[in-house]
Order: structure tokens, then sequence, then C-alpha cells
């Protein structure tokens, strides 16, 4: 079974990040208020609803959550599940959505993610074998594994700081006419990243997703309720998943991600070209992982990603329209909410609902979510008809 | 004598014979007998074809550094007393090690040879650390 076309995203909801944690916020009350709003977006009822996929909440995790949390939101679905893939389980999110969909399970699937930055400090890591063997060398937290695969990228392809802060740079384009970015407000020069602190050489503290709080929200439906839903939909015509380690000193290679048969499976079942496609919306939780996303996907030959975001213009505007909302580094990094950010802008560009940064036309957007350090991989293509 | 605040290895069944090992001052890794694999991290099974025939075998403590990275401010206030070096060692036997370079951030160049260091950070703990070759 192909999930070409068996679903389409009808209806999206999306908090702007807190850069602090709202005083008296809980993940549940932030996922109440989403609900309410993307159904409403969609032009659904709260009983259309009977499929419920969610991110658990570092601020409140809990074991058998996904039936709490339908129960405190008052849903009662035929499909039901935590998506536990890192990063990467927002876009995660949306094919198990239509795959559940295309089987008969259900109709109109609410995926949600809602989180609260209250970590002071970044926790040892609960999997035992890292904190066996990765924490004691202080291998902790996302930023040491980043950082190595750009030194090794620079090392094996000559990449250079400039190349890897242009992304920063250009998405802040993107950041300033969007008004749900927490950091859109000032523009971003080259020099601005280069001369902000050197927190892991080589990445620089504006190369780095900051932590906040916030949430966000997508309805998948089938296409008999996507017919009566309030906007166009944006289908779902090409899925693809990988993941091959979870310590990036275990992967086979630093520098070629499993995004590339995750890429691969999604071009290949949407039947679409890397040229036809209008924008994309790779996850940026470091500036070089839109390079190393943008080789693997395809759009560039390996290790020239540096050399490509050089001479293309990221912006809306632009003639390689990325991450049009601004990214997660200017975005900000709600949690889960960091990974559906990117889902989010794929779909309001093809919904049109762009507002000032709009790309014309945009018909195909693609999409990447990231776990870990480049550890689980989805790529979507997203498609609106005409 | 100050105290040491950072993590430390707490030992599984499956662990303990290399962290045993390493505290006698040697490197020892497991040893495929179904399809000749060195495995790093110690595992229940060879993760290349599942055998559980596993042997420990001492092994040379050489190999070259892969990548790395000057942590200058850490994820952790464990690690906040000062810039430290993470790396990833690739072993001449083939696996891949997280461990800490024990050099001037200066001198670092991807593919330089490096050896083993024990570092006895506590009386009961050591752990493997590398140093130009
Ligand atoms: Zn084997």
């Amino acid at each position: 079974m192909s999930l070409k076309g068996k679903a389409a995203a009808i209806g999206i909801a999306e908090l702007k990040p807190w850069k602090e944690a709202p005083p008296n916020a809980t993940p549940l009350g932030l996922m109440g208020r989403l609900t309410a709003e993307a159904i409403a977006d969609a032009g659904l009822e709260k009983k259309d609803i009977d499929g419920f996929l969610v991110g658990m909440p570092v601020a409140d995790p809990g074991f058998i959550y996904p039936a709490s949390a339908a129960e405190v939101l008052g849903i009662n679905p035929r499909m039901l599940n935590v998506v536990d893939i890192g990063g990467a389980s927002p876009a995660g999110m949306i094919w198990r959505a239509a795959a559940a969909i295309g089987a008969g399970m259900c109709s109109a699937v609410l995926c949600i993610v809602a989180d609260l930055n209250r970590l002071g400090d970044q926790k040892v890591p609960v999997v035992s074998v890292q904190r066996e063997f990765e924490a004691p060398y202080g291998n902790i937290g996302a930023n040491c594994g980043y950082a190595m695969i750009a030194n090794r990228h620079m090392y094996e392809y000559g990449t250079t700081p400039e190349q890897m802060a242009k992304v920063a740079v250009d998405q802040r384009k993107n950041a300033l006419k969007n008004p749900l970015a927490a950091f859109g407000d000032k523009p971003l020069t080259i020099a601005d990243v280069l001369a902000s602190r050197m927190i892991v050489d080589p990445l620089h503290l504006f190369e780095i997703v900051s932590p906040c709080s916030g949430g966000s929200a997508v309805i998948v439906a089938s296409p008999e309720v996507a017919r009566r839903a309030k906007n166009p939909p944006a289908w779902l015509i090409g899925a693809g998943e990988y993941s091959n380690h979870a310590s990036i000193t275990y992967a086979p290679s630093l520098t070629d991600s499993p995004i590339k048969p995750a890429a691969e499976n999604a071009f290949k079942m949407a039947g679409v070209e890397r040229k036809d496609i209008d924008l994309v919306c790779p996850y940026d939780c470091y500036t070089i992982t839109v390079l190393v996303t943008l080789e693997d996907a395809g759009f560039c030959k390996k290790g020239q990603g540096g050399p490509f975001v050089a001479e293309h213009d990221l912006s809306y505007a632009g003639d390689f329209p990325c991450n049009t909302h601004g990214g997660q580094l200017s975005f900000g990094q709600p949690g889960l909410g960091g990974g559906m950010s990117h889902v989010v802008e794929g779909i309001r560009q093809l919904m049109g609902r762009g507002e000032g940064r709009q790309v014309k036309d945009a018909a195909l957007a693609y999409v990447n979510g990231n776990g870990g350090i480049m550890s689980e991989q989805v790529s979507l293509i997203l498609e609106r008809r005409a | 004598m100050s105290e040491y605040h950072k993590p430390l290895p707490k030992p599984s069944p499956v662990s303990a014979p290399y962290w045993d090992a390493v505290r006698r001052h040697e490197l020892i890794l497991q040893k495929c007998g179904g399809c000749g694999a060195f495995i790093y991290y110690p595992r229940p099974r060879c993760p290349q074809c599942l055998s559980e025939n596993l042997e420990w075998r001492s092994v040379s403590g050489r190999g070259k550094l892969y990548s790395y990275t000057v942590v200058r401010r850490a994820s952790s206030r464990a690690f906040a007393d000062g810039p430290y070096v993470l790396a990833i060692v690739e072993l001449d036997e083939g696996p891949r090690m997280t461990t800490n370079l024990i050099v001037e951030p200066e001198r670092i160049k991807i593919g330089m040879p490096v050896t083993v260091v024990f570092d006895d950070v506590t009386p009961e703990h050591t752990l493997v650390k590398f140093k130009p070759a």
C-alpha cells in the first residue's frame, strides 16, 4: 500500500513560543487550547476527531500517556499512540496518521505536541547505555554531537563557518515576516553569527536552537473529511523514515545521514523530482543540520551543502525558499513543537496562508523531521492540488 | 582532595568485564566468534550477526581521531569547570568510541593518530581517554 493521496492535512494550530514557561501553564493545558484551535481551523467538530497521536512532554511525562491525554481533552479515539522518535516525532505522526486512515482505522487524526521549557540543567541521559558510555565523557545534550558532525563535514568537504552561518541569516529574513517567531524581531548578518559566542567548536550561539515553551497541532483527515474542510487540503503524497543509530559515535558515518533512504522513499512514493519542489522545510536544530539534509535529500551533491546555501537565496522570495517560518533557529524550539513547526509551515504555505512570506504558487513542499543526533529521520512530501 | 562530580559509569552484567579491565589499565573489546567483528560498547549479542559467541580480547589502544569538539559551554553543570575536548576515536580494530582527548585544542587535527590513556578519576573508577600518539 502506498500512502500517496490517502490523507491530507486540513487544520493547523500553533502557539508563539515563550522563551520561559508561562506561569501556571501545563502541557495538557496548552494541548487543550491547540485542540480547540485546530478543530476550528479545519471546520470540524470535536466528535469528528477519531484518531490521536501525541508527543510525550518532557515537562509532564507518564506511562499510558495517550489515553490519559485523550481523556483530559475529551477525545474518544479509534487509534491512539505516543510517537517517540525525538524531533522526528511530528513528521512521523503525519504519515502514521495517513497510514491509519488508509487502513480504515479512523478518519480524522489529531497530531499534537506541547511542552514547557523548565530544564535548567541538561539532564543526564535516561537511556542506560548512554549514561554508561557517553555521559562520563561529557557527551550530554545534542550540541556536542552536531559540533562533531560539523567539524567532520568541514574536514571532509571544506565547508566554511560562513556557509553554515548563511542558513541562520537567510532564515532570519523569513522570521522577520512571521509574527509567531520567538526570535523574529531583528535582522541577522553572517558577521553577527560568527561574532556570537562559541559554544561547541565550530558552532556559535546563533547556530544553535533555543529551547522554548509552546506547542502545535495538525489534523490529518481522509479524502471524505477533507472534502468538507474549510481549508484547501495539503495532501500527503510521499513519506519515508529511517534510523541507523542513537549515539552519533556508532553511526556508520558522521556526514552521511539516515535522511538519504527516508527522502528516497518519499520522492519515489510521490513520483516527483527534487526540481519540482517549491519550498523545503528541513529540521534545523543547528545550521549544519540543514546542509546535511539538503545533501542527503538530494537537493545538491554530497558535500556541496555549504556552497549551495551560499549561492542560493533561502528566503521566502528567493530562488530556494527554505524554512519560510524562520526555522527553529529563529522560531524557537518549544520541545517537539520545534519539529512540528516545519510541518505546520509546509501545510500553511500550501494552503496559501503564508501572509507576508507566501511562496508564490507553492504547490509542493518537502518537510524533514530529525530526531536525536541525526538518529531518526522522517521525510514528507505535501501537495496542494489545483 | 576535591570530590569528583561528573557522571560515572555503572557497569551492567554485560559490561562489567570491560570496566574491570579498564581499572587494571587494560583495554579489552568483545570479538564476535560468528563474524569476527570487534564490538564497542559491550553488547549482549553481536550487533552485526546476533551471535552470542563473544570473547573478550585485549586490543592495541591505538587509533585515529575521527571527529571532536571543544566544549566551551557544557549543557550539563557537571562539566561547567572548563573547556574539554570531546572526541570520537576510531580504533585500529574498527569500532569507534566516545572519549576525551587530552591535548591543547590548537594541536588537534582530525585523522591524527592517538593512543589510549587510563584516567583514574576516583579510587574506584577509571575512564578511557586518548592522547596524540
Ligand atoms: Zn558477529
